[in-house]
């Protein structure tokens, strides 16, 4: 056991470490923006909106992320859809899962807004879109950060499944090293362990301070 | 409203009744909540600069009226017309009819994330395509007409209900409607802010505006509206002046009503 087998691969732990933060950053972001699409089309006064919406968010929400990444691996391309392999495929993976958690997180949160507030919108003459983004979302979106900043948390520990499939990020550079290494397989994936919470504990807390500086009173 | 201290409304009534073309009209307006019939055959004229009262026991169905004419409740029968013009179904046609009727919620349903001055600009940008600045200065304008000006860059928790009632006055009256809609607008309010609202609501009679306000304040009836409505089970039971009415109502139900709200 030698503390030193963490600093000698210090770079592939970076790599890899970069790597995890790149998919959790990107796909993070692609979910935001679909989560509250799809949260949006929930709440729509159109029918077909509303049942693509829940029929997305329901198939994503109850499968296994790492089938999702088989479908897209192994049966997509049977239908003529080849994913670009490797980051590409885990990006839109990660994406599509995590984005029907945001839009069941931003749901919540447009629930917990009173109808008062919509009436109030419509009242003025706001059309349904104006009076979702510039009403209802504004407030729906604050009341629910910390529930995303979780699902951004578990986003960033869902990147490891991308390591079963050609992408090299911390799970997989950790198996590695550890195969590399056999003797320091408890410090190297320690190793690992602290690059997570590198990423996963400054998160909780911007969560505290984003609720704190966007707080409002009903 | 700097006019509040007199005392009565102007003589904009002929015979009782005001003089200007109908504004709103219900004909023959039914709805139902379930098996709930709230809205009987109503049927209801406002013309315009005219101030009408509805008044009755909860659950007579006076909310409900007073939401259909802006279709924040659908009917399932009748007709109500605006400005001679149906109320459009949804979409963007109702969004700019809703505009032209200002509506005041018991609740005051400020925009909880903005603030004063946000709130009364945010209708006149959105609804109505005007710059920033020109809203601003509106806004500002009606914030001090309704007092509360000095309050712009709050956000609304920060004040009492009286003065948020009277941001939501100013929110509607932002967008230059052609008629106001009173929900209960006091209701919510501890008793000593109810006089602030009801006086900005006289002035607003008194300015030509045609209103029509859901109210238990038998006071604010005597001194601005033109016209009570007696609401009863989901039907106009009576019409009439505030002085016949409150002196010498017609209809059983109403002499019951008053006799109930009138003696303590």
């Amino acid at each position: 056991m030698d503390l030193m087998v963490i600093a000698d691969n210090m770079p592939a732990y970076l790599a890899g470490f970069r790597l995890t933060a790149q998919l959790t950053l990107v796909s993070g972001a692609g979910a935001l923006v679909i989560g509250l699409a799809v949260a949006a089309m929930r709440v729509s006064p159109l029918g077909s909106l509303r049942a693509f919406g829940a029929v997305y968010t329901e198939l994503l929400r109850n499968m296994p992320l790492t089938l999702i990444f088989f479908f897209a691996v192994l049966v997509l391309p049977q239908f003529g859809v080849v994913l670009p392999f490797g980051y590409w495929t885990a990006i839109i993976c990660l994406t599509a899962y995590t984005s029907a958690f945001v839009a069941e997180a931003v749901r919540s949160g447009i629930n917990a807004v009173g109808i008062g507030q919509a009436e109030a919108a419509r009242a003025i003459g706001l059309t349904f879109g104006q009076s979702l983004t510039s009403v209802i979302l504004p407030q729906a979106v604050r009341s629910v950060i910390p529930p995303l900043i979780n699902v951004i948390i578990a986003l960033a520990k869902n990147t490891s499944v991308a390591a079963g499939f050609a992408v090299v990020e911390l799970v997989a550079t950790g198996r590695r090293l550890a195969q590399q290494n056999p003797g320091d397989v408890m410090l190297l994936l320690v190793g690992v362990a602290v690059f997570y919470l590198l990423f996963t504990i400054p998160a909780g807390q911007l969560a505290n301070l984003l609720e704190r500086k966007v707080a409002f009173a009903r | 409203m700097a006019d509040s201290t007199a005392v009565d409304p102007a003589p904009v009534v002929v015979d009782g009744r005001p003089t200007g073309e109908p504004l709103i009209v219900l004909d023959h307006v039914d709805k139902h909540f379930g098996a709930l019939h709230v809205l009987q055959d109503v049927n209801l004229t406002v013309h315009r600069g005219e101030v009408v009262v509805v008044i009755g026991p909860s659950g007579s169905g006076k909310s409900t009226l007073c939401r259909t004419i802006n279709r924040l409740e659908t009917i399932d029968s009748g007709t109500i017309t605006l400005d001679g013009k149906p109320l459009p179904a949804e979409g963007r046609e109702l969004a700019r009819l809703r505009a032209d009727v200002g509506m005041v919620f018991q609740s005051f349903n400020l925009f909880a994330h903005k603030t004063v001055l946000e709130n009364v600009t945010l209708g006149q940008i959105k609804a109505k395509r005007v710059k920033p600045s020109e809203a601003r200065t509106t806004a500002m304008e009606i914030l001090e007409r309704v007092g509360v000006a000095n309050q712009a860059d709050k956000l609304p928790a920060q004040l009492s209900g009286g003065q948020q009632q009277r941001v939501a006055i100013a929110r509607a009256l932002a967008m230059r409607p052609k008629a106001m809609l009173f929900d209960e607008p006091t209701s919510a309010l501890d008793p000593e802010m109810i006089n602030e609202v009801l006086d900005v609501m006289v002035g607003l009679a008194r300015d030509g505006m045609t209103m029509v306000v859901v109210t238990h304040e038998m006071g604010f009836a005597r001194r601005a509206a033109h016209r009570v409505v007696f609401m009863d089970a989901g039907q106009v039971v009576e019409e009439a002046d505030p002085e016949t009415f409150f002196t010498a109502p017609r209809s059983e139900r109403a002499q019951d009503f008053l006799s109930k709200i009138l003696t303590h």
